[in-house]
């Protein structure tokens, strides 16, 4: 059952174009995350949903029902925003009330809910504060506990976990799917973190310049990214991006490196094009002896992050290459500053259009 | 680190007495003459010492001025009580008319909607007096000369321009996202213009109201031009003590006591509201 459904929205304001011809439809209990770079109208789409602005062509459904003019108090959605929005006059108590008081719930019902929902974020020790008392941690819970209290069917989180620290934010990146799981609402989730995009999203909509570039699962967006934009967003660090030409000589191949890479008969149809080929650090297979397949470099420097460390290479012709390996294995080459051998599986390469930056899907005929 | 040490306190102390008597100075020695007599006040040199009497209370409760050129009536507490009406009706209208405006100027942007607020902004640059001709021939003919309501009227040129701009702001400053926020809970616009709008601007409220009833309260040429003996404020009704027996400055400086408390009391009513925590940690970013 589609619980919230857009179709063809478009926006503009003052300076310009916001959203252009954008459409989406989620179901109940799924989580989908609209994913992109500040600036790109992710907001903008999420207060539309909300009522806050009205979209200028398009229409907006909740459960079947359009609710495109209807005023922000009719459409019964929950949602929290990036700044909290906390009412500051209210207690925490209150603040979470305010949707329950509004539907006229009873006193009794209404203390009970609010102290499930409370209990449940952890919030039930601090229900008698004002928001200025609490902490960003426990004002975000607020925040959410508002939004979920009164079980709407279309849940709407503003990059709810943008201003918390770095330690809550990755528990609630956790918490998160299970608990909007059992609310069971249609959940739009607005980040521009990547990887919380793929903790939270059922699927992925990638926002860019006012359009849905690509929809997909996330994994899917990681490994078949539709352009090089989007190819870069997902991704730390980014995927590297080498031009190349794809000849076919009996067999197909790319120039990378001054060493023939065989490409699949299935991009046969890409020949002759200026190309853009993809290749993410983790597929840079970097040893320390010699193989008779491997492409000399020179390792630049070391800069481990977790459990992996970044590589930074450098080819015969000043071509830069990140590679990420493994603890133990970046133990090997010290701070850098050494020469290496690398190879990769011409598998894994990503093919871009150079021109028009779309990924060129392989044909199987 | 941050002990203050005893010198600095009584430095501090000594300081703050030397301002507190500067400013406040007048305002004690006019309490001083508000139980002397004529004679008294006007002794060489005069002197902190003297026997109280009650003489100038008594004669603005009754209305009876007693001079050496003979007995005066005055009509001071029907003044003081003109004054407490024009000024709370006109700062209550203001507050009326003003809030919902500044709340929509704050908010909304619509076509000359600045052009708008700065023309009612103007009215407080116009000279009163260069007002006051064209407005006496316009009263005279909607029959509103010597009216409570022309006199209400007339001083929404005060009080509105004052309410409007100083009660924007703080609309202004409050984040949108948290009315959007109690919008989307499921609260029509009437109800979040009153829980959440009129609370959070609560002090900049106070503030204008209050300002607004002082301004309204010395105004003087409007009420000496437009309004006959009985329609009179306090402050032309304090004309009457400037009599041909000399100037009664015992009942002046009472009529200053009594005329000044209303504002004082507002004043500290109002304190609690100016002082009332913003919406200090309601927003992040």
């Amino acid at each position: 059952m589609t619980s919230l459904e857009l179709r063809n929205i478009s926006k503009g304001f003052k300076s310009g174009k916001v959203l252009d011809d954008v459409s989406l439809s989620v179901k109940a209990g799924e989580i989908v995350v609209v994913f992109g770079p500040s600036g790109t109208g992710k907001t903008v789409l999420l207060r539309m949903i909300a009522g806050v602005h009205y979209p200028d062509t398009g229409s907006i459904a909740i459960d079947g029902e359009d609710v495109t003019d209807a005023s922000p108090e009719a459409r019964g959605v929950g949602m929290a925003f990036q700044n909290f929005a906390l009412f500051p006059h209210f207690s925490t108590f209150e603040n979470i009330a305010s949707p329950l008081e509004a539907r006229e719930t009873p006193a009794g019902r209404l203390k009970e809910q609010v102290g499930a929902i409370a209990r449940m974020l952890k919030i039930d020790h601090v229900l008698g504060h004002a928001p200025r008392e609490l902490s960003n941690g426990q004002k975000q819970r607020t925040a959410l506990a508002r939004a979920l209290v009164a079980q709407p069917k279309v849940l709407l989180l503003d990059d709810p976990l943008r201003n918390v620290d770095a330690k809550l934010r990755y528990e609630m990146r956790l918490e998160l799917p299970r608990l909007l799981r059992t609310f069971n609402a249609a959940v739009i989730y607005v980040t521009q973190d990547y990887k919380e995009a793929m903790a939270l999203g059922d699927y992925i909509a990638v926002l860019r310049n006012g359009r849905i570039e690509q929809w997909a699962t996330p994994m899917s967006v990681y490994r078949e990214p539709v352009s090089i934009d989007v190819a870069r967003l997902f991704g730390d660090p980014t995927i590297n991006l080498l031009s190349c030409k794809l000849t076919v000589n009996g067999t197909g191949s790319i120039t990378l490196f001054d060493r023939r890479v065989p490409i699949a008969e299935t991009y046969a149809h890409a020949a002759g094009r200026d190309l853009v080929a993809g290749l993410r650090p983790e597929h840079v297979v970097v040893s320390e002896s010699e193989a008779p397949d491997a492409i000399p470099f020179d390792l630049d420097a070391v800069m481990p992050v977790n459990v992996r460390s970044v590589l930074y290479l450098r080819g015969a012709k000043g071509e830069e290459l990140l590679a990420t390996v493994g603890e133990t294995e970046a133990a090997k080459f010290g701070r850098g500053q050494r020469k290496v051998w690398v190879r990769f599986a011409p598998s894994h390469l990503l093919l871009f259009d150079a021109a028009s930056g779309q990924r060129i899907a392989p044909q199987v005929h | 680190m941050n002990q203050i040490s005893t010198f600095e306190k009584i430095v501090r102390g000594v300081l703050i007495a030397l301002v507190l008597v500067f400013f406040l100075f007048p305002i004690f020695w006019i309490l001083l003459m508000s139980f002397q007599n004529n004679d008294q006040i006007l002794r060489i040199p005069p002197s902190l010492f003297f026997e109280p009497t009650l003489q100038n209370y008594l004669a603005l409760l009754t209305g009876r001025l007693e001079t050496t050129a003979g007995n005066l009536d005055i009509a001071f507490m029907r003044n003081l009580g003109n004054s407490l009406l024009l000024s709370t009706c006109s700062v209550l209208l203001s507050l009326a008319l003003g809030v919902p405006a500044a709340y929509a100027f704050a908010r909304y942007k619509f076509r000359l909607g600045e052009n708008i607020a700065f023309t009612l902004l103007s009215f407080r640059f116009a000279p009163p007096l260069l007002v006051l001709l064209p407005l006496s021939l316009f009263f005279k003919q909607l029959h509103l000369t010597d009216t409570y309501i022309g006199l209400i009227w007339v001083y929404q040129l005060i009080c509105l321009p004052l309410i409007l701009w100083i009660v924007r702001g703080y609309f202004e400053d409050i984040s949108p996202d948290i009315e959007h926020a109690y919008r989307i809970s499921g609260h029509g616009w009437w109800k979040t213009f009153r829980k959440i709008a009129i609370p959070l601007a609560r002090p900049g409220i106070a503030a204008a109201g209050l300002l607004a009833f002082i301004f309204a309260w010395n105004n003087f040429v409007f009420a000496l031009i437009l309004a006959s003996a009985a329609k009179q404020p306090v402050t032309v009704g304090a004309l009457a003590f400037v009599t041909a027996s000399g100037i009664q400055y015992g009942q002046i400086a009472a009529a200053i006591v009594l005329s000044v408390t209303p504002t004082l009391l507002l004043a500290l009513y109002a304190q609690r509201y100016l002082v009332e925590g913003l919406s200090l940690g309601a927003v992040k970013g």
